[in-house]
């Protein structure tokens, strides 16, 4: 076994401040649609609206973050190994066959995991912005020159991206319990360090 | 016990406090009425009281000539309908006209009795009526006096400024009685506490009508006819923008008077009674509801018009004028308001078989003019032309009534020859609501109505229809679709956890 740093201390920051964000705007925010009753709508709003700002902020940090170190690369979507990683989960992950992936420091996501980070952080996470900042700024709009806009369609979308967040999520929270022993993914989220298979000498 | 002795000077000091409103009174205003000349003599009648105040305040009559309140007749420049109350019919009484000898006790004229009156004459207005702050004046003592004349000429001497008594001697009792008219108007609002409206407080700001209701002219402004939803333009300032109605909250508070901005962007939508009157009759009464005429007739044993009445004392039925309900602390209906109401007047014709609404309230989610807006809806059934499909007038007083014969025909047949309007000779009953805009018993802010008043699935907006409110709408097909992927997806990972739990165990037995 061999143990690598992949993890950051501020990308470990931001992953848990904007898991808490997320599960505390998911609890909300169905509250706010009429799912359930839980803290009272009037509180309901005030969490979900201030937890917003906060990941807002959040989020120009880790752009930032992410440019100034290179790490977006990360993202780039490849076929690489793709269907590898699609049959490893179908078949391997039981049989225990040994992952067609292999984490370093400059390559931490397997394909799956760029393609599904990539569509988190592109479609589901600025759908939800940019319909939730809307649906702040409803009275706003006239001024914006978005007075044809009406708030049933935003908050439609709002709405549809938001279950596709919780989606994500759950399948997130899944995942991350399916490293190299059950709980391998999420030491390394806390402590930023993964424990590899060392590399067979070629 | 304990005695608290008093010094000399804690004495003067309480008479001094004690004293002060009337001390300040008297120095509030530049003129003594009890020193004029002109109003130092035995009045014998009304006219004779206004004859004196003519001499100084010339101008007083011609100006209230002008007035609703002396016309009862009004024509909305929008709709372009006459209305005012010798024009209107309602579900209360039904109709002021056929029985004007009665109904103008509410009139700030003296002597209207039938169409002979004239509306020209100066001394015919009725100072007293508005003007009265020695509580004694009754419209209806002067013109029956008993044992005790009314004492004019102490009335005269000591006339002020308008009050909440005055205005309220008509206003807090429309519909022929106390409270039974307007739901957000009845005597507790005489000397309300805070609770019950927070600026006519007695014992705080102590509003009088006339710190909102303005009269420049004796136009008093604010008003059904003719309403506003909402102040445009937000504050105005008294003298500077006299063309504007201070008979709004705007016109005090602005347009985003609340410290939270989201709530001030409701007020784009919502009128600030919606949140701020959470119930109308909330003080000491309740106010009427539900008034059949079509049960009314009924006599007892004896042949005589009866009274019923509930529990806490309010006639339920009168066989003059059929079932009652009363209800207190009501929680409005609300509407789309633009702040033109449509009449059903005499001669506009309907389809008896559905309710009819008496004055329809115009407005709607994609008007900016529009606010929702609570409002009571006064319910019941009235007699109409079954024939001619138009509502009636009725001479209900006066011994052809309908109160002393209990005959519709008669009551309905003279009703309408005195409004002028034909009539078939069949008369039916129809259902019919109409609307009051609540307005007052404003509570304090601490108990407006919070977000899940609204934002709820079954709240109070309910039936409101035009907008997405957050927590009451959503779309049904994308809520399950989404529920279903949820599911879906807890259900793969179970199964692929599970899965994952079974081979590891039978590999493990293997080796």
């Amino acid at each position: 076994m061999q143990r690598i740093y992949i993890f950051k201390r501020f990308e470990r920051f931001w992953h848990w401040s904007q898991a808490l964000l997320i599960a505390l705007m998911a609890l909300t925010g169905f509250e706010i649609h009429g799912t359930y009753k839980l803290l009272g709508f009037e509180d309901a709003i005030t969490v979900h609206t201030t937890s917003a700002w906060v990941l807002i902020g959040l989020w120009v940090f880790a752009i930032f973050w992410h440019l100034t170190t290179g790490e977006w690369r990360q993202y780039i979507p490849t076929t690489e190994k793709l269907l590898a990683m699609v049959r490893y989960y179908v078949t391997g992950i039981f049989t225990n066959a040994p992952h067609p992936f292999r984490v370093t420091g400059l390559s931490k996501h397997n394909p799956l995991q760029r393609l599904a980070y990539l569509v988190f952080k592109l479609v589901i996470a600025p759908t939800l912005w940019i319909t939730g900042l809307l649906y702040l700024y409803y009275n706003a709009w006239e001024a914006w020159g978005l007075g044809d806009l009406d708030l049933e369609t935003v908050a439609l979308i709002h709405t549809a991206a938001a279950i596709l967040m919780v989606v994500f999520f759950v399948g997130h929270v899944y995942m991350a319990f399916s490293g190299q022993t059950p709980l391998a993914h999420l030491k390394a989220m806390i402590t930023g360090w993964e424990e590899v298979e060392e590399e067979k000498e070629a | 016990m304990t005695i608290v002795k008093q010094s000399f000077w804690t004495t003067i000091a309480i008479a001094v406090v004690v004293a002060a409103p009337s001390l300040a009174m008297a120095i509030g205003s530049t003129a003594d009425h009890g020193k004029f000349e002109a109003l130092d003599q035995q009045f014998a009648s009304g006219p004779e009281v206004t004859r004196a105040c003519l001499t100084c305040h010339t101008e007083a009559a011609k100006q209230i000539h002008g007035t609703k309140h002396w016309t009862w007749d009004f024509v909305n420049p929008k709709t372009g309908q006459r209305l005012g109350k010798k024009n209107v019919i309602n579900n209360f009484c039904v109709s002021a006209t056929p029985n004007i000898a009665e109904c103008s006790s509410c009139h700030v004229g003296y002597g209207w009795k039938d169409d002979t009156f004239d509306f020209s004459s100066e001394e015919n207005v009725d100072c007293l009526v508005c003007h009265d702050t020695t509580g004694t004046y009754s419209k209806k003592a002067l013109r029956t006096p008993g044992k005790r004349k009314p004492n004019l000429k102490k009335m005269a001497q000591s006339v002020g400024p308008t009050s909440r008594a005055t205005c309220g001697a008509c206003h807090l009792s429309g519909g022929g009685g106390d409270a039974v008219k307007h739901g957000d108007l009845d005597p507790s609002v005489e000397h309300p506490d805070v609770f019950l409206d927070v600026h006519m407080d007695a014992d705080g700001l102590d509003f009088t009508c006339s710190d909102c209701h303005g009269a420049k002219s004796h136009k008093v402004e604010g008003g059904r006819y003719d309403a506003k939803p909402h102040g445009n333009g937000g504050m105005t300032k008294h003298g500077k923008d006299e063309e504007h109605s201070h008979a709004t909250c705007q016109s005090c508070h602005g347009d985003a008077p609340m410290k939270d901005e989201k709530l001030n962007e409701h007020t784009d939508k919502i009128a600030c009674q919606t949140c701020h009157i959470p119930e109308y009759s909330r003080g000491d009464y309740p106010t009427k509801t539900w008034w059949d005429w079509s049960t009314a007739g009924t006599l007892d044993v004896d042949g005589k018009p009866f009274v019923a009445k509930d529990d806490w004392g309010w006639e339920v039925y009168n066989s003059k004028k059929g079932d009652f309900r009363w209800q207190r602390n009501v929680v409005p209906d609300y509407v789309w308001f633009n702040g033109t109401i449509r009449y059903t007047l005499l001669g506009d014709t309907f389809d008896p078989a559905k309710v009819l609404s008496v004055n329809a309230l115009d407005g709607g989610p994609d008007d900016p003019d529009s606010r929702i807006y609570p409002v009571k809806v006064m319910r019941g059934k009235q007699p109409y032309d079954a024939v001619n499909k138009t509502l009636t007038a009725v001479q209900t007083t006066g011994k052809d009534g309908y109160w002393t014969t209990f005959d519709w025909d008669t009551a309905i047949d003279r009703g309408m020859t005195s409004v002028g309007a034909p009539y078939s000779g069949r008369y039916g009953f129809v259902e019919t609501e109409m609307k009051w805009l609540i307005t007052h018993m404003v509570a304090p802010a601490d108990e407006a109505l919070g977000c899940p008043s609204c934002h709820a699935k079954d709240g109070r907006l309910a039936a409101i229809e035009g907008v997405y409110i957050p927590g009451r709408d959503s779309n049904r097909l994308l809520d399950l679709a989404g529920y279903v992927l949820v599911l879906l997806t807890l259900a793969g990972v179970a199964l692929h956890g599970a899965l994952r739990v079974v081979f590891a165990l039978r590999r493990r037995s293997r080796t």
